[in-house]
């Protein structure tokens, strides 16, 4: 199986010659290193920017505008703040020109703690991120949703967000992309750079095909009964653990990878909180203004009458950043254990 | 607000007489202005071996440009729109930039990333008055942005002509995207960066010169900068430590040059020279012009005419005039000619629709996907 770095590079390999990319770039992302995940590695039109990101990103809404495809991407989420104001101009460009100017532009950027990163490599931006509008938000939990995200994000004619979560860029997932060998080691052998004597390297790529994840629809990963539990990327993993865990003391509960932030699948979660009445919604980005909040808003507005307990928010904590020692870090975002307790504390709660 | 109409009677700034239609009868005589007969031929000036066609399509278009701005100045004292800023003064630097860009769609073509003083580039381009008055007055008809945005935040995207939008400088590191584009194509194209000077301290100002000069991978972009000497109330000096702007594009060896851009002539000459050393090396050129803020710096200081400072485009209408090259009478009729056009585009302007309250949703995204999460 692919991992999610892997399946990232297949899915812009699979851009570069289907689709109409053209400039894949960001800092280290072309020849040697190909990324410093390596989800760049062997690409033809990768190449490194200078270390400047708003140059980076002022950079792709020009090609963008030109109309040409490209995927720019930040080497970390934590160096992607002094951007902010042109991601907004980017999201606002199509309306403040009245629909007359499109940026279909990808940019993809590592999110999240979960290896110890310390200060400045654990930040979240998918809060942030929900108050860009006019850009869409992405961010997949496993290989072949990386893939199929990818290339939904590089054929919408909007600027893309793609989140792609650091703790996951080795994760394996239970699907193959289509094309994928069905050996890893042989997969591996074909694209993956090797660590000596790469000189003349160039990758084998398998044949892929054509496999979209459509951005703004949700993925059930358990089905249940008792509790929706609404999460993505990263938290995915942990609350799949936990459903499976509690499952055999007879607690039922429904996971939703909602695998886009924005347009995000209402319906998905709806259907679910009126079948279950009790929702957590899980992620990592810091608790107040949250975009779980929002969920949380919104599920108290127009389900409130089918609510069995109250809608419960379990985030980052609301802390200037992650501290590098593992009783920090695990103090400061969502671990098995409070998703196991905020669940339990929900399903228990009587109306 | 006011629905009336302010009417200039003469080439003179002189705010006239308030009448609703009073203009519109003198619009009807258009007036050839290569009487040559009738111009006493006097100082005989070279102006750069221009050919004198190109001296008064120069001039003409420097007066409609000025005529316009100060249309829409009036219509903003008139209380007809919420806030005015513009270019009146850099008509001598816009105008000749307006003219020599190889105007078009797709990256054939240059594309020109312009920010709110560029009324006198978009008029030498072809932009109608109206189309700026629409804008102006936030008219549901204003091609730019639908009435949703400031004066002079011009976009047409069939001349590749940028969103202007308020955020001082990110134009420069987006010029380098579309001119990475043209490059791709190499169709000799250029994209067009302009700004104001205070605005250079920001970051993606040097984002834009390290960008367009990697070595080896230089990119066609014509870098300007339009020094007034000053960012709203801050003068330049006290600001910069460097000599001139122009000097710190050389440190990046981008050929750069300062030039007086109150001087159309020597703009156009200068212009056209960059702009064919990019052509045809693929790599950038930088221009300082310096220039006039003849009408402070928005509607928000008064936007009043300071009679002190340089007007460029009197002093081109009198030098073509010693010249023997336009005539008086010849010079007053496209004032008038402009007056009124700029008259009627406000009075036809009004008439047309706002743009309706729900249109707030539209263009969100594209194909108006639904924005609204209501609705999701
Ligand atoms: C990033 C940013 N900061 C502040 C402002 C507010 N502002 C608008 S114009 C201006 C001065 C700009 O001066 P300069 O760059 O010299 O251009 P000029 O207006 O003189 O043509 C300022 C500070 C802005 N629009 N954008
Ligand atoms: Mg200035």
């Amino acid at each position: 199986m692919a991992s999610i770095a892997q399946a990232i590079r297949m899915a812009l390999h699979y851009g570069e010659e289907n689709m109409g990319v053209k400039d894949i770039f960001g800092q280290d992302v072309g020849a040697p290193l190909g990324g410093v995940f390596t989800a760049t590695q062997g690409l033809q039109t990768a190449w490194n920017s200078t270390l400047d990101e708003r140059g980076i990103i002022g950079m792709a809404m020009g090609i963008a505008m030109a109309g040409d495809r490209c995927v720019a991407e930040i080497q970390f989420a934590d160096y992607i703040f002094n951007t902010m104001d042109l991601l907004k101009i980017a999201g606002n460009t199509l309306w403040c020109t009245n629909g007359q100017i499109q940026l279909p532009m990808v940019v993809m950027t590592p999110v999240g703690a979960g290896i110890f990163g310390s200060v400045y490599h654990s930040h979240s931006f998918d809060a942030w991120a929900s108050r860009l509008p006019g850009w869409k938000i992405v961010m997949p939990s496993n290989p072949l949703d990386a893939y199929g995200l990818m290339l939904s994000a590089i054929e919408d004619p909007n600027p893309v967000l793609y989140l792609k979560s650091k703790a996951l860029m080795r994760h394996k997932g239970d699907e193959l992309i289509p094309g994928e060998p069905v050996d890893e080691k042989e997969l591996k052998a074909m694209i993956d750079k090797p660590v000596q004597n790469a000189d003349g390297w160039k990758p084998r790529w398998p044949e892929l095909e054509k496999y979209m994840v459509p951005i703004g629809k949700g993925k059930i990963t358990r089905a249940g009964e008792h509790i929706t539990v609404v999460t993505y990327s990263r938290m995915v993993h942990l609350c799949d653990e936990i459903a499976d865990k509690l499952a055999e003391e007879g607690i039922s509960v429904e996971v939703i990878d909602l695998r886009s932030i924005y347009p995000y699948d209402w319906q998905l979660i709806k259907s679910s909180i009126e079948k279950t009445g009790r929702v957590l919604f899980v992620n990592e980005d810091t608790e107040v203004t949250n975009f779980g909040e929002h969920l949380a808003y919104r599920a108290t507005q127009e389900l409130f009458y089918q609510l069995m307990a109250r809608p419960r928010v379990l985030a980052g904590k609301n802390l200037p950043g992650i501290g590098l020692h593992p009783n920090l870090e695990k103090n400061s975002v969502p671990q098995l254990h409070d998703i196991e307790a905020a669940i339990r504390e929900v399903v228990a709660e009587v109306p | 607000m006011s629905k009336k109409t302010t009417v200039k009677t003469g080439g003179k700034a002189v705010a006239g007489k308030t009448t609703k239609k009073a203009a519109k009868p003198a619009a009807k005589s258009t007036v050839k202005t290569s009487k040559k007969a009738a111009v006493p031929a006097k100082k005989k000036q070279s102006f750069g071996g221009l050919s004198e066609e190109i001296l008064l399509r120069m001039h003409d278009l420097m007066v409609k440009s000025r005529v316009l701005e100060e249309r829409l100045i009036k219509i903003y004292k008139a209380g007809e729109a919420y806030f005015w800023i513009g270019g009146p003064g850099e008509e001598a630097w816009g105008v000749p930039l307006g003219m020599l860009a190889r105007k078009g769609f797709g990256p054939e073509n240059d594309w020109l990333h312009l920010h709110y003083r560029c009324t006198p580039t978009m008029v030498a381009m072809g932009m109608t008055m109206i189309d700026s008055i629409r804008l102006m007055m936030n008219r549901a008809t204003d091609p730019s942005t639908g009435g949703r945005n400031f004066s002079s935040h011009y976009c047409f995207p069939e001349w590749n002509v940028a969103p202007v939008t308020s955020p001082l400088e990110v134009q420069y590191p987006i010029a380098c995207g579309t001119a990475q584009a043209q490059k791709r194509v190499g169709k000799g194209a250029l994209s067009i960066v302009t700004g104001g000077d205070a605005g250079t301290a920001e970051g993606d100002f040097a984002s834009c010169l390290i960008l367009a000069s990697r070595k080896g991978q230089e990119l066609p972009v014509l870098i300007t900068v339009q020094n007034n000497g000053y960012g709203i109330s801050t003068p330049y000096d006290g600001q910069h430590g460097e000599t001139h702007i122009a000097d710190r594009a050389r440190a990046f060896n981008i050929r750069s040059r300062v030039i007086n851009g109150n001087d159309p002539v020597e703009t156009y000459l200068a212009l056209k020279e960059e702009m064919e050393y990019i052509r045809k090396t693929g790599k950038p050129s930088f221009i300082e012009a310096m220039v006039t803020r003849l009408y402070g710096h928005s509607s928000a200081d008064g936007a009043n005419k300071k009679p002190a400072l340089f007007d460029p485009v009197l002093s081109f209408e009198k030098r073509l005039i010693d010249a023997g090259i336009l005539s008086e009478k010849a010079a007053k009729k496209i004032w008038e000619i402009y007056e009124t056009e700029g008259v009627n585009a406000q009075e036809q302007a009004r008439q047309e629709p706002s743009p309706t309250p729900e249109s707030v949703w539209d263009h969100v995204y594209v194909n108006n996907e639904n924005a609204d999460w209501r609705k999701f």
